[in-house]
């Protein structure tokens, strides 16, 4: 649906994208200022701001249990997302209709009551230990990621070549892994880095689940940024930037980024 | 197969969910004393309204900048359309607390729009412009545009080519067309994407949190602080069972609302 726009709508939609790109621009260039307050445009141009982070030992933790979780949250949802996926797909009139609604419940419950409820009854309830919980959560919460895109790709998948492997003696689990996941494969990569940044950015769920010594990079930005206003917080934005600019570049590479429209 | 994700879903978070919520029955003398303890108050109730006039604020907004720019990209050669729906996936992916504490910076007291204005000279700079309403309101529409524009494009893209060629083949103009068949064709997206912003606006915490602080609280900073704060666990779990109740009424609601509404399917 091409054609000629108005010229006030073509000049609606510049200023809208000026309003949403300005204050991320704004943001990097706060975190090159060599000034010790946050400022744009930046007065001197350093990168002492970036290695700050890592000289704090509060960020570095931090930083590495956000990785951690992630990598860990991720591995979970796909390993149990892929199947559920599967079976959605491929045995979609024998199952019950609650079924694939049940699996878009975490995106539909609030994530701070999530985050709460959890709190409330596994970590204080059933006494699991605090990464414990924190780990549960970002698996129902980037579950959702796994069995909607995974499914995605299920969909256009012709089950009819697993039939004909099967039928010629290759054992189901095998032509699982050999015939149907490969057909997969974009989907695969695409939710195991749409799964990883949105275990990375979530403050909801883990604002009730961080401990002593044990917190999240962005509850560790809410924290510091309470007390300080320095470019510190500006660097850090900075490298979740780069992180999103990877994992786009990966989904663009893979399913496309026009599939986020859908 | 699904067993082991229904198994965690269900164990996970069915189960400690209706935990919180059974527990608001149990807590007072009464099933509903500490909902009306909670509407007694009139601090709570403040909270309450405040979540729903800011979430219905950010909603209306998001909705006309994003139905405007959606249709604007949904018009643009393939091309730069591409590029557009990138610069609108950007944000949509960069972490809520970076897009929040963008505005931090802008609207701090000492944040560059107030420089800008004491440069200009304005009467009366620098404002105090942070731990306000519209604050929140600005912070919280720049974090939902992009979602709104999205979810729209991908409903405009769906439209049949032929069924616009049909209205103007029949003489409609191109206003005619827009009015007639392109909106109508677009409502049951503007809902969808109106209930997303909605209850993403009612249940959010961290813009809240850094750009409306004590002052503005909202649903989720009031649940957190009750929670972790005042250790009123009680007062936590009624918040906890009126956020989910409102958000499955929304969207419970609109999706009945979008199904009437929709031209293709009647």
């Amino acid at each position: 649906m091409t054609g000629r726009l108005h010229p006030a709508l073509i000049a609606f939609a510049f200023i809208v994208y000026f309003f949403l790109m300005g204050p991320l621009v704004i943001v990097v260039g706060a975190a090159l200022s060599d000034t010790g307050y946050l400022t744009f445009p930046p007065q001197g141009l350093t990168l002492h701001w970036f290695e700050r982070i890592f000289e704090m030992s509060a960020f570095r933790r931090t930083l590495v249990t956000s990785f951690q979780v992630a990598a860990i949250s991720t591995c979970f949802a796909l390993v149990i997302g892929i199947p559920a996926a599967y079976a959605l797909n491929r045995y979609r009139v024998q199952l019950p209709g609650w079924l694939s609604t049940l699996f878009v419940l975490p995106v539909l419950i609030p994530e701070i009551v999530l985050g709460f409820s959890l709190l409330r009854s596994i970590q204080v309830g059933a006494g699991l230990p605090v990464v414990s919980t924190l780990i549960v959560g970002h698996t129902l919460l980037v579950l959702p990621y796994a069995v909607r895109v995974i499914s995605a790709s299920l969909a256009s998948f012709d089950f009819t070549i697993e039939e004909a492997a099967v039928s010629l003696g290759s054992p189901p689990v095998k032509t699982f892994f050999t015939i149907v996941l490969p057909n997969v494969k974009a989907g695969v990569i695409a939710s195991i880095f749409l799964a990883f940044i949105t275990s990375i950015n979530d403050v909801s769920v883990a604002l009730f689940l961080t401990g002593p010594g044990i917190s999240t990079l962005p509850i560790q930005i809410l924290a510091h940024v309470e007390q300080f206003f320095d470019p510190v917080i500006a660097s850090v934005s900075v490298l979740l930037m780069v992180l999103t600019v990877i994992v786009m570049a990966v989904v663009e590479r893979t399913l496309g980024l026009t599939f986020l429209t859908k | 197969m699904a067993a082991p994700a229904t198994a965690l879903v269900v164990l996970c978070l069915v189960l400690p969910v209706s935990a919180t919520i059974t527990a608001t029955f149990y807590a007072g003398g009464g099933p509903f004393d500490l909902y009306a303890a909670f509407l007694a108050s009139g601090f709570r109730r403040s909270v309450l309204w405040r979540t729903l006039e800011i979430s219905l604020i950010t909603t209306a907004l998001s909705l006309v900048i994003g139905f405007f720019t959606a249709y604007a990209i949904s018009r643009t050669p393939p091309r730069w359309r591409s590029v557009l729906i990138i610069l609108a996936v950007f944000p949509l992916l960069t972490g809520v607390v970076v897009r929040s504490f963008a505005w931090l910076i802008i609207l701090g007291r000492n944040g560059i729009l107030n420089d800008f204005l004491v440069w200009i000279g304005i009467e009366g700079a620098p404002f105090t412009m942070v731990f306000t309403k519209g604050s929140v309101i600005v912070a919280m529409v720049y974090l939902f545009v992009p979602l709104m524009v999205l979810t729209i494009v991908g409903v405009l893209e769906n439209i049949p080519d032929d069924v616009i060629e049909a209205a103007q083949s029949l003489g409609a103009s191109p206003t005619q067309t827009f009015r007639q068949v392109i909106f109508p064709l677009a409502v049951p997206g503007l809902i969808v994407g109106a209930v997303l912003v909605f209850t993403g606006s009612f249940n959010s915490y961290a813009t809240p949190q850094l750009l409306g602080g004590d002052q503005q609280m909202m649903m989720g900073t009031f649940l957190y602080q009750r929670a972790m704060v005042a250790f009123d666990w009680d007062g936590a779990t009624t918040v906890s069972a009126i956020m989910v109740a409102v958000t499955l009424a929304v969207v419970i609601g609109m999706t009945r609302v979008a199904k009437h509404l929709n031209p293709m399917t009647t």
